[in-house]
């Protein structure tokens, strides 16, 4: 498989990409739509090569910590340092982003109870099999890569009757988004790189809405450099013919159904919701909550949390302008400065999938 | 967050729960997210989960359209 990084596959790529857009009469403009592609672009060195070959590429919001907003974040801190005897359990990334109260890493938590880290929503699980006498919380983040993951969990809980568990649900649908960056008109983009995970569960048809009725050409892309550019060259394609549809260039991992076993559950489990999205605002059915008969898993019923507004994003941080597109990290003034990995000021440069954290690892030279 | 890692399959048990080997490092990994999964696939885990398996054909299939642009692009430049 070390064709998908070959220096030569990966030098013919760029040139085929060329050679089409060669052919188009104005620059294109293709969104990567994943936080992870982003890294991609990023950590080969793929960003100049590729824009030499006349494509920008620019950063979408698929980064779930990202997204995130202050409110549900805000949330999270409250329970933990209000509540005794509470486990709140969430991963990594989670615990650093930064709200007017804290974070979950700088916060001190009530008497017996604590922030911990997990890898797998199932570590999340063990822990309140282990602490009957704690209330355990997973602050579950993610879009639908992740989500069966989480849901798997409660569904777990319920059938083994583990009362102390529940989901702070943070539970992102990656369609909605992209049609709201697209109705927004802010930014013109020539063709979608679409999420080879989160397609892997949702398959090829949630997207096409994008390219039927906003004529917008898209490719489902994978990780690795090769992908990324047969991504690009699939998109070129599309474009130079005058049909846009959703190519499949990741036909390893994603099936055009998507994986049926985790769609069931979601669809048995899960309910869409119209929900707040850091830098996109409210975006209609977006958002995902625990179904009624589920509803003694859902934390935010369970604690009777209000997670109504907060108090919004910290002021200054661009993040949000990040997210739909609008400006490269380098444009933030507190990029660098106030803002930066040891002492991140919003959560871009928290997340190892955020836009200002991997221009920060690969780009610091460009500032200014 | 999306990242997903391929790895293969090496031990199965009843409720589903089985094992990865992942780059020699065997990892626990719940695989009940997957139908058919036996011993010996290759799996993309994501958070503890396996979510997808890789399709030989359709791997094999990318690789030798990679290669033939990376021939033809040879050629071009002699």
């Amino acid at each position: 498989m070390k064709e998908f990084k070959d220096k030569r596959v990966i030098q013919a790529l760029l040139a085929e990409i060329e050679k089409k857009t060669r052919t188009l009469s104005s620059p294109i403009r293709i969104m990567e739509v994943c936080g992870t592609h982003t890294m991609t672009v990023h950590r080969y060195g793929l960003k100049n090569m590729i824009e030499e070959t006349g494509v920008e590429m620019v950063s979408g919001p698929g980064c779930p910590v990202c997204i995130t907003p202050n409110e549900l974040h805000e949330a999270a801190i409250e329970l933990v340092t209000q509540r005794e005897n509470f486990i709140l359990t969430t991963f990594g990334d989670m615990t650093r982003v930064p709200t007017e109260k804290g974070s979950l890493q700088t916060t001190v938590p009530a008497q017996n109870s604590l922030v911990d880290v997990v890898y797998s929503p199932e570590e999340s699980l063990e822990k309140a099999r282990l602490n009957p006498e704690k209330d355990v919380v997973f602050f579950g983040v993610g879009f639908e890569t992740t989500i069966p993951a989480i849901i798997m969990t409660v569904k777990e809980a319920a059938e083994e009757g583990l009362a102390n568990y529940s989901v702070l649900s943070a539970l992102w649908l990656i369609p909605p988004p992209l049609k709201a960056i697209v109705d927004a008109k802010e930014i013109a983009i020539d063709g979608f790189l679409y999420p080879g995970h989160v397609s892997a569960i949702i398959g090829e048809k949630p997207y096409r809405f994008i390219a039927e009725e906003y004529g917008i050409p898209g490719a489902i892309t994978g990780f690795e450099p090769s992908d990324m550019l047969l991504g690009i060259l699939s998109t070129l394609e599309q474009i130079e013919e005058g049909k846009p549809k959703v190519t499949n260039a990741y036909s390893r991992v994603v099936r055009a159904s998507g994986n049926p076993k985790a769609l069931a559950l979601m669809d048995e489990m899960l309910e869409t919701k119209d929900a707040h999205w850091r830098g996109l605002g409210l975006i209609p059915q977006s958002g995902l909550r625990l179904k009624k008969n589920y509803a003694s898993y859902d934390a935010e019923i369970k604690f009777s949390l209000k997670i109504k507004g907060g108090s919004g994003d910290l002021p200054g941080c661009r993040c949000g302008e990040v997210l739909r597109g609008l400006i490269s990290p380098p444009q933030c003034p507190l990029f660098i400065g106030k803002c930066n990995p040891e002492s991140p000021y919003g959560p871009c440069m928290v997340s190892f999938e955020g836009a200002c954290l991997i221009f920060y690892k690969y780009h610091r030279a460009q500032k200014g | 967050m999306c990242l997903g890692i391929p790895a293969k399959v090496i031990q199965i048990d009843e409720s589903k729960l089985g094992k990865v080997d992942y780059l020699g490092t065997k990892v626990k990994t719940n695989l009940s997210l997957l139908e058919d999964i036996k011993v010996g696939d290759w799996v993309i885990v994501h958070a503890g989960f396996a979510i997808s398996v890789l399709d030989e054909e359709e791997a094999q299939e990318t690789l030798s359209l990679l290669r033939e642009i990376a021939a033809s692009h040879q050629e071009d430049e002699k």
